[in-house]
């Protein structure tokens, strides 16, 4: 640090040649560009703004990402000032939101570029970026955060952003249902993310995440109890933005929106929020053991009860979403076993290629004209050869083969697991188990899509242009390389923000390295995605009525994950329906018609009555308005001359003289 | 006798004249029918109020009063300009001056 540096540290309290207001700021002229104007403004210059706005926010972490000791904060005022409780605006630039905004605003900018091609044709060509850009505005807000209350905002920001992008296509119904589907879920989360923060502030008195971690740090009485429900709170929160159970049944859905939208947002992106918002607030969960099982235990069912779905749909994008929702549960997994760097470097692995298989998905949707279900897909390998190659190395990515990155941190997540007891263990196994059926399904889907004979001949597929196949080709590479930082390099960068686990005992170290061990699991872990590629491929290159015969074999399991357990059914029928009727007969009828109607509809009667005396006064007789003017005037003067005070003191006396006589 | 003249006047009798004169003009609006004659009760209750105006100012040694009826009669000019051309309006219209038969703005 130098002198000038020393000198605004000593000032102003914070270094302020970091600019990181810069990172959000841009996108966010950008949205106010193209939102405002965009309608009249040339589209190639709509294009432009689009592009360069998450561009500079990508050079703006990067410039910073290199200058800075960590973590840098910035505060830009104060927001909220009540007697004990100080809440200010303000950014902080760590390793954690480091590598988190990295993802956002490199990926960001790449499905920007590919939506410059995707997104060409559409009416809402300037709309379209517009939301996108909103959208970075909110992501890097929430990264950046510096305590609970700004991350709020960005949180419901993004929140936001993703429903107006869900419902995109809002003529059609279907879209707008699945806008609000997501926006009205999502809700249930922010309320527990609320009422964490709420609990936050009455036990802690802060929402800074370093100030919780210094209070929770001092005092070894923190433990279990409070910090558990608040723990739980925000995990109800992180459930409902991350689509793990109970909550995920918004993403699946959200796939009505445009497809690099699913890409950026419901995949690589805002859906890690959830995760990311864990890792922050990591110390509560350290605190808590309960919280920390409960996490983990909802991680590896969501991921495989995700996973099972994800077996027998057919619509491509489908497939994904739940593919999605199964890996953000090794997250969460990863998360629970207070393997927060395992769980981010993930996040980061699954950015590359789930943005890519979704990306490439879209190209493919995009060549054969709209076309979304797999069994009318087929033999497109020849056709489209930067997508096949590119979705090649997506899918060997995230079922974890070998040099691949999702091998990497997927092998980490469950290492982790696999170190902790015996839970551990059966988690570890579930995750093996999950990591089977993804490796199953992503091979399923590859050979649906590519291999074999086109099973519509009469679509002419076309290769997509450049500005699509770009951004391909460099998300298959870093699917191919992203995970060769591994997890060692990873962790002890990631260390200092999401820290050792401070468990009963003292710290643990990261991640103990017992290699044979670990050599051991990868092993079956490889051995374990090989099977479920040999699988698929027995069941849909070389026997393809196979997969027939088995569903007729079984049609009650069948049906049960076609119809995805009939989670959707059910919510309707004990949630939707209810609320619903409650809606119509109680809150319609009763209190709007009756209550509300009747009162408005009382007073307006008195109001019509209280006139129709009164406007006998309204003679139009000039000499009795005079008369009453009159008769006021005397009444005020009779009021204010008369000394009332003496002659009720007089008379009261007489009173009660005579009552005493 | 001189001593007579030098004694003042009290305050109550101008009031009290002052307080006839309004109270006259408030009767002769309520009862009379004529636009006129309304019109001029105004004018009485204006003259009113302006004589106990410049009493007081003689009493106080202040000359505010003196300027309030100085403001009081040019309102009443004005009044008059424009009242009369109502007036007269008014009678164009209806072919009646009796207030009475005016209530077209009744309810």
């Amino acid at each position: 640090m130098n002198d000038f540096q020393m000198t605004m540290l000593l000032h102003h309290g914070y270094i302020m040649y970091a600019r990181l207001w810069l990172i959000p700021l841009v996108p966010f002229v950008g949205f106010l560009v193209n939102g405002l104007f965009g309608r009249h403004l040339p589209k190639w210059l709509v294009t432009t703004v689009a592009l360069l706005a998450p561009l500079a926010s990508f050079c703006a972490v990067l410039c910073d990402s290199n200058s800075l000791l960590y973590p840098c904060v910035e505060t830009f005022g104060q927001w909220i000032n009540i007697s004990a409780l100080h809440i200010d605006f303000s950014f902080v630039l760590d390793q954690l939101s480091l590598v988190m905004l990295l993802v956002v605003t490199g990926v960001g900018f790449l499905i920007h570029v590919y939506s410059v091609g995707y997104m060409g044709d559409d009416k809402g060509y300037a709309r379209y970026f517009s939301y996108l850009n909103l959208f970075l505005f909110f992501m890097t807000v929430l990264v950046l955060a510096g305590n609970a209350l700004v991350m709020f905002i960005g949180w419901e920001g993004v929140g936001l952003a993703s429903y107006l992008l869900i419902g995109f296509w809002f003529q059609k119904k279907s879209a707008a249902d699945a806008g609000k589907k997501a926006f009205i879920v999502n809700r249930i989360g922010d309320f527990g993310f609320l009422i964490g923060m709420f609990l936050l502030v009455a036990n802690f008195g802060t929402l800074t995440f370093t100030e919780i971690a210094t209070k929770l740090g001092q005092d070894p009485g923190w433990n279990g109890g409070v910090v558990t429900v608040i723990a739980l709170c925000l995990m109800l929160g992180a459930a409902g933005k991350s689509a793990q159970l109970p909550l995920y049944i918004w993403l699946p859905d959200a796939m009505e929106g445009p497809t690099p939208v699913s890409a950026l947002i419901h995949a690589a992106t805002m859906v890690t929020a959830g995760v990311y918002m864990v890792a922050r607030t990591h110390v509560l969960f350290d605190h808590s053991p309960f919280a920390l099982s409960v996490v983990a235990i909802i991680g590896a069912a969501t991921a495989i009860f995700a996973a099972t779905i994800a077996l027998v749909q057919n619509d491509i994008k489908r497939v994904l979403a739940y593919s999605t929702i199964s890996q953000l549960g090794y997250m969460f997994l990863g998360c629970g076993v207070a393997a927060y760097s395992a769980a981010i470097f993930h996040l980061m692995t699954h950015a590359f290629f789930k943005a890519l298989l979704f990306m490439a998905a879209g190209s493919v949707i995009h060549a054969i004209g709209g076309e979304q279900d797999l069994r009318k897909m087929g033999g497109l390998r020849k056709k489209l050869p930067v997508t096949f190659w590119t979705m090649t190395a997506a899918v060997l990515a995230i079922a974890g083969l070998f040099p691949f990155a999702g091998f990497f941190s997927k092998d980490a997540i469950l290492y982790a697991a696999f170190l902790q007891g015996t839970n551990g263990k059966i988690l570890w196994f579930v995750g093996v188990l999950t990591a089977l059926l993804t490796s199953f399904y992503m091979f399923r889907l590859w050979y649906l899509t590519f291999l074999g004979e086109s099973r519509s001949p009469e679509i002419h597929p076309h290769e997509s242009p450049w500005s699509m196949r770009g951004p391909l080709i460099i998300l298959a590479l870093l699917s191919i390389g992203g995970g060769w930082i591994g997890m060692e390099r990873f962790g002890s960068f990631l260390a200092p923000s999401v820290g050792a686990r401070v468990v009963e005992g003292g710290a643990v170290p990261y991640l103990p390295f017992t290699i044979s061990w670990e050599f051991f699991l990868s092993v079956i872990a490889v051995l374990v995605a090989l099977e479920g590629w040999l699988i698929a491929d027995k069941l849909y290159r070389r026997k393809p009525a196979r997969p027939a015969q088995y569903a007729a074999a079984l049609p009650g399991g069948y049906k049960l994950l076609a119809n995805k357990y009939y989670v959707d059914e059910l919510y309707g029928a004990v949630v939707v329906k209810p609320l619903l009727g409650f809606s119509k007969f109680v809150l319609e009828w009763v209190v709007d018609f009756v209550i509300l109607g009747g009162a408005a509809w009382l007073l307006g009667g008195i109001a019509t009555f209280t006139g129709a005396i009164l406007q006998r006064w309204q003679s139009g007789n000039l000499r009795s308005y005079a008369a009453w003017l009159a008769a006021g005037a005397a009444a005020l003067l009779l009021f204010l001359l008369v000394p009332w005070a003496t002659v009720l003191a007089n008379l009261s006396a007489i009173h009660l003289g005579m009552a005493g006589h | 006798m001189s001593s007579l003249f030098a004694q003042e006047v009290p305050l109550s009798w101008y009031l009290l004249l002052s307080a006839a004169l309004f109270s006259l003009g408030v009767v002769g609006f309520l009862i009379k029918r004529n636009l006129i004659t309304i019109f001029m009760s105004i004018e009485l209750m204006l003259n009113g109020v302006n004589l106990s105006f410049v009493t007081f100012a003689q009493q106080w040694h202040a000359v505010k009063g003196q300027i309030f009826v100085f403001f009081v009669m040019m309102v009443a000019a004005a009044e008059a300009a424009v009242g009369l051309a109502i007036i007269i309006a008014v009678f164009r219209a209806r072919a009646t001056l009796a207030v009475d038969r005016i209530d077209l703005m009744k309810l």
